[in-house]
């Protein structure tokens, strides 16, 4: 029907515009993106990418500084630490966004059952949620990985199971707060089921400051997917991931040999800070508040 | 005798405070609506209007009495279970806050569309469509406007959104709770002609909650006054306001402001309401507050009589209505 597609046309090209409108009118937010989309292409093409074979060693150029054939030097094996940092992001970024995806869906998924229906479900979901947080979060994801073995798996179980807590308190909180608003109620007298109500009318409006969550928590679920190779749980030697290299490179620190801990510690930093920024450009763009 | 659209028998809605004290939100309320009438149901904050309305909107079970629409007890149905039923397209609703009533992630096409979907189950696009623009026209909401979300839209084009929601499905009852309070009063005039000039067209009957009592006066063909979760007096509209018979009512009367009146001539009145909290049943609701009160109103509790020709106030001493 002819009216049917000009009513669904504009609709795309203002979500367009809108995601264009905040990307350009923040200098901040567009740096993020262009981040973001530089370490995406780096995890999914990185093999392609990457200069060397990251796992072939060569003890010829053993513990090179950085120069013109090794950007990034080589570490005591003769890898190529560039093309090492290019490959680990694929593994690094699989398991954060594996872990945050587990943990988001299950954890709004609950905290919108604890904050629309209160009572006994508020009540044992929020228990869940203390038990998880009494524990020091990263000794947590320790113990899960130690008990359940060193795989990729169960660092991604880990880190989904630490940030649980985060998404189930935004989520009840924001429920919380809007499930008396008139519209719940007018959803109500439109006929709507809750099971429709939480889908279609609240979670939708919970999504903004849940995407500011999802973005911090990527940063962290790398960091602790890098933590724990770091203290040897999780990705075992000698695949490259930026945790091991840096504790790789820790001990030649002292012997002058900088560049084997530097690189990969500066590429999270980079990436967690990425995410940081990433936040705040997502809910902008998320927040129909925002559009002009 | 056509038959009422609405009759409210002895509805009942009690909450429980702690283990044993129950909250009176709503007492024995009865009253009736006729097809095409237009009923003001007029009090004070916390006096159970909105417990009433959320009642009758059958969002709340009553703890007793009977809501009977259109000939069928519906009071029986559980809230839950309404949505399901024939009777959910008949008995819409328009929200107080313009605002805060629409989904700020719905279109304006969206909001009126979704009854329309999910009561009416209109599948095709084009009918579905067709009903939404139909809706908007009837209530002046021009149709460039549609695909705006609510934070583009102003309030009184938003008011129009929640009017076009609610009279999309076509209802015989529709309940106004205050959909004029959050406006400017240059909006508020026009929202009430569209309200008025909808009600002659679709035929539908009104149940107008408000405490700005000219709105009332305006709009409504009966008033219904409630105190503390009862009704203590209802009548034609012209009758209640030029000789209120019960002494709650005399004053929020005298309480309209009016040009030329200075404040003080008004006679304010003193104390505070009783507790909702389990009343004592042998008291008058307005003991402590009524200018007129004696002994008797605290050993027998006044009920509703008739002091006019379908005018009735829960008075000891009600104010008669002069013989005209």
């Amino acid at each position: 029907m002819g009216a049917s597609a000009t009513i669904a046309a504009p609709g795309w090209r203002d979500t367009w515009k809108h995601v264009r409108y905040v990307a350009t009118d923040n200098p901040v937010t567009l740096g993020a993106f262009a981040l973001f989309g530089f370490f995406l292409l780096l995890a999914l093409f990185g093999p392609w990418i990457a200069p060397y074979d990251p796992l072939m060693s060569d003890t010829t150029v053993a513990l090179k500084p950085p120069s013109a054939a090794h950007w990034f030097g080589t570490d005591s094996l003769g890898r190529d630490i560039l093309s090492r940092i290019i490959v680990a992001a694929q593994l690094d970024f699989g398991i954060a966004v594996s872990a945050v995806f587990a943990s988001f869906f299950l954890g709004s998924a609950l905290g919108c059952l604890a904050g629309f229906y209160g009572g006994w479900a508020d009540r044992i979901i929020g228990r869940i949620a203390d038990t998880i947080m009494a524990f020091p979060l990263f000794v947590l994801a320790m113990g899960i990985v130690a008990a359940l073995g060193n795989s990729v798996a169960n660092i991604i179980l880990a880190t989904a199971i630490i940030n649980l807590p985060f998404y189930i308190r935004v989520s009840r909180a924001e429920v919380n707060v809007r499930r008396n608003a008139g519209y719940v109620e007018a959803a109500r007298l439109a006929g709507n089921s809750d099971a429709r109500i939480l889908a279609l009318h609240l979670f939708p409006n919970v999504l903004p400051p849940m995407m500011v969550q999802i973005s911090l928590n990527m940063g962290w679920a790398i960091l602790n997917a890098a933590g724990l190779s770091f203290i040897g749980l999780g990705v075992r030697p000698p695949q490259a991931e930026w945790g091991i290299m840096v504790a790789e490179g820790a001990t030649y620190i002292i012997s002058g040999e900088w560049w084997i801990a530097l690189f990969p510690g500066a590429t999270l930093m980079l990436v967690v800070f990425t995410f940081n920024l990433l936040g705040d450009g997502l809910r902008d763009i998320l927040d129909p508040r925002t559009r002009t | 005798m056509t038959p009422n659209l609405l009759d409210i028998v002895e509805l009942r809605k009690h909450f429980p405070i702690g283990r044993r004290s129950q909250l009176h939100a709503v007492d024995d309320v009865s009253f009736e609506i006729a097809r095409g009438e237009s009923v003001g149901l007029v009090g004070e904050s916390g006096c159970g209007k909105s417990t009433l309305v959320r009642l009758i909107t059958r969002m709340l079970d009553p703890t007793a009495g009977d809501i009977v629409f259109g000939g069928r007890n519906i009071g029986f149905i559980p809230a839950r279970k309404f949505a399901e039923t024939q009777f959910r397209p008949k008995i819409q609703m328009v929200f107080q806050d313009p605002t805060d009533s629409l989904n700020p992630r719905y279109t304006a096409f969206d909001t009126i569309a979704e009854p329309l979907r999910l009561l009416a189950k209109v599948k095709d696009y084009g009918e579905l469509h067709a009903r939404v623009f139909a809706a908007a026209l009837q209530t002046g909401l021009p149709e460039e406007l549609l695909m705006r979300f609510p934070h583009q839209l102003s309030g009184g084009q938003k008011a129009r959104v929640g009017i076009a929601r609610a009279i999309a499905l076509r209802p015989e009852l529709l309940i106004l709770d205050e959909p004029t309070a959050a406006l400017d009063v240059s909006v508020q005039a026009t929202i009430l002609k569209l309200l008025a000039e909808l009600r002659s067209t679709l035929g539908m009957s009104y149940l107008f909650v408000s405490h700005d009592l000219n709105v009332v006066r305006m709009l409504c063909d009966r008033v219904i006054v409630m105190y503390l979760g009862k009704v203590v007096e209802q009548g034609p509209t012209e009758a209640v306001f030029r000789s209120p018979a019960h002494p709650y009512t005399a004053a929020l009367i005298r309480a309209i402001p009016s040009i030329g009146g200075r404040p003080g001539d008004r006679e304010v009145l003193s104390g505070e309401p009783r507790s909702p909290v389990d009343p004592d049943p042998k008291v008058c609701r307005f003991f402590g507050r009524c200018p007129k009160q004696v002994d008797r109103c605290r050993t027998e509790r006044p009920l509703l009589r008739e002091v006019g020709e379908k005018h009735r106030a829960a008075c000891h001493f009600p104010q008669v209505e002069p013989e005209a």
